[in-house]
């Protein structure tokens, strides 16, 4: 293991014990770590079902809840959280008979493919989107700002931009097919 | 609800555990189980009146009761370690089979020395056909207590651990009946008791995926 594993197997593990003897504010900073980890790990395996990752991350939270008393202090945590994660995704994957979702093989992973890359938050993608979004000229991102991500209809972007509303309804479709050929070009 | 809504209401009140008195409940289990099959057993078949005298000096009565409890033992053994998410079936699994093998170079050495009529009856005894369906009967309250326990513990390869729990029952069970069987021919108990194990191992096997699932 690299040091870097090394320290968080060590800190998840004295969070653990102190939350096992009830310490209420190490139990919270714990669950909240856990949750990132658990998000990246089944964001990697999940793919193709972008819409249970954050469920299941629920699923392992309130299992790992549960459970709690099941992990010994004298064997890795890392590894007891891992198993439990992995339960939950084939559990979840045995229960919809996905078989191709998994591209990576599960069943001789070790327990770092847990704690190997963090997500800290679940909106990652919509920042994305406004960093494109600031580089286009103004009578493009705004019309699109306003309509497409803030909900208004077209009268009322044209009143808040001071734009004609055709001028609104060009505004967003070049902005968007200028988008949609970013998009294409950094992947 | 969202994530951290969750987190806040997991961590509210985080109710102190203890992981040692976890690891005692399949302990506990094995222990009723026993005194359940015993009440069992007094209450049906009762004790052997022969147990008392003559059986209970001869070498093979305490080959039996070394050969159950010590599949009894490696059944709790693998137990403990299946009720664990993260640990597999490991050793007590690979010695599993040690006990019976012994009985069976026992069993092998009697026939061997024995007549052509003098085998069936070493082998098939007196009891055969009652025998394994009695200690999958006397293994029920352990099998029930087992997968009570495991239900409240964190086993992730259910038909391993519902065959293991299986297992361990149909030993206690055996530890209970040897209290009454008469049979002490090497070759009965290699058969016939090895049966009786088998058969809750199976419903172990079949039940571990529907009731463990958690």
């Amino acid at each position: 293991m690299n040091p870097k594993l090394d320290e968080r197997e060590a800190r998840l593990r004295s969070f653990m014990v102190a939350a096992q003897r009830g310490d209420e504010s190490a139990y919270a900073t714990f669950l909240r770590e856990l949750a990132a980890l658990l998000r990246g790990y089944f964001r990697r395996r999940l793919t193709s079902l972008p819409d249970e990752i954050e469920d299941l991350v629920q699923d392992s939270l309130i299992a790992v809840h549960n459970k709690r008393h099941t992990y010994l202090p004298d064997q890795p945590v890392t590894a007891w959280l891992h198993a439990i994660a992995r339960y939950k995704l084939i559990d979840l994957l045995r229960a919809r008979s996905v078989r191709e979702a998994l591209h990576d093989p599960i069943d001789d992973e070790s327990a770092e493919a847990l704690v190997a890359a963090p997500v800290e938050q679940a909106g990652e993608a919509r920042r994305d989107l406004m960093a494109l979004l600031a580089d286009l000229p103004d009578k493009q991102r705004l019309p699109i700002q306003y309509m497409k991500i803030e909900g208004l209809s077209v009268r009322e972007t044209a009143q808040r931009t001071g734009l004609s509303e055709s001028a609104v309804k060009v505004g967003v479709h070049r902005g968007l097919k200028l988008l949609a050929a970013r998009i294409r070009s950094t992947q | 609800m969202k994530t951290d809504e969750l987190i806040a209401a997991l961590a509210r009140y985080p109710t102190p555990v203890d992981p040692a008195r976890s690891q005692r409940t399949l302990l506990w289990a094995v222990l009723g189980g026993a005194l359940g099959g015993l009440a069992l057993l007094v209450g049906t078949l009762g004790l052997s009146p022969a147990l008392r005298v003559e059986a209970a000096s001869a070498p093979m009565f305490w080959l039996r009761l070394a050969f159950v409890a010590s599949t009894a033992l490696l059944g709790w053994a693998l137990l403990r370690r299946l009720a664990q998410p993260n640990r597999s079936a490991g050793w007590p699994a690979a010695l599993l089979g040690l006990p019976a093998a012994i009985v069976w170079l026992v069993a092998l050495a009697s026939l061997a020395s024995a007549g052509a009529v003098e085998r069936g009856s070493l082998w098939l005894g007196t009891s055969w056909l009652a025998c394994p369906f009695r200690i999958a009967a006397y293994s029920l309250p352990a099998f029930v207590l087992l997968m009570v326990a495991l239900r409240s513990l964190a086993p992730t390869r259910l038909r391993q651990a519902g065959a293991a729990a299986g297992l361990a029952a149909g030993a206690v069970g055996a530890c209970v009946y040897q209290l009454y069987c008469p049979e002490l021919a090497a070759a009965f108990i290699g058969t016939w008791y090895v049966l009786g194990m088998l058969i809750p191992a199976a419903v172990g096997a079949w039940a571990g995926p529907r009731m463990l699932r958690w």
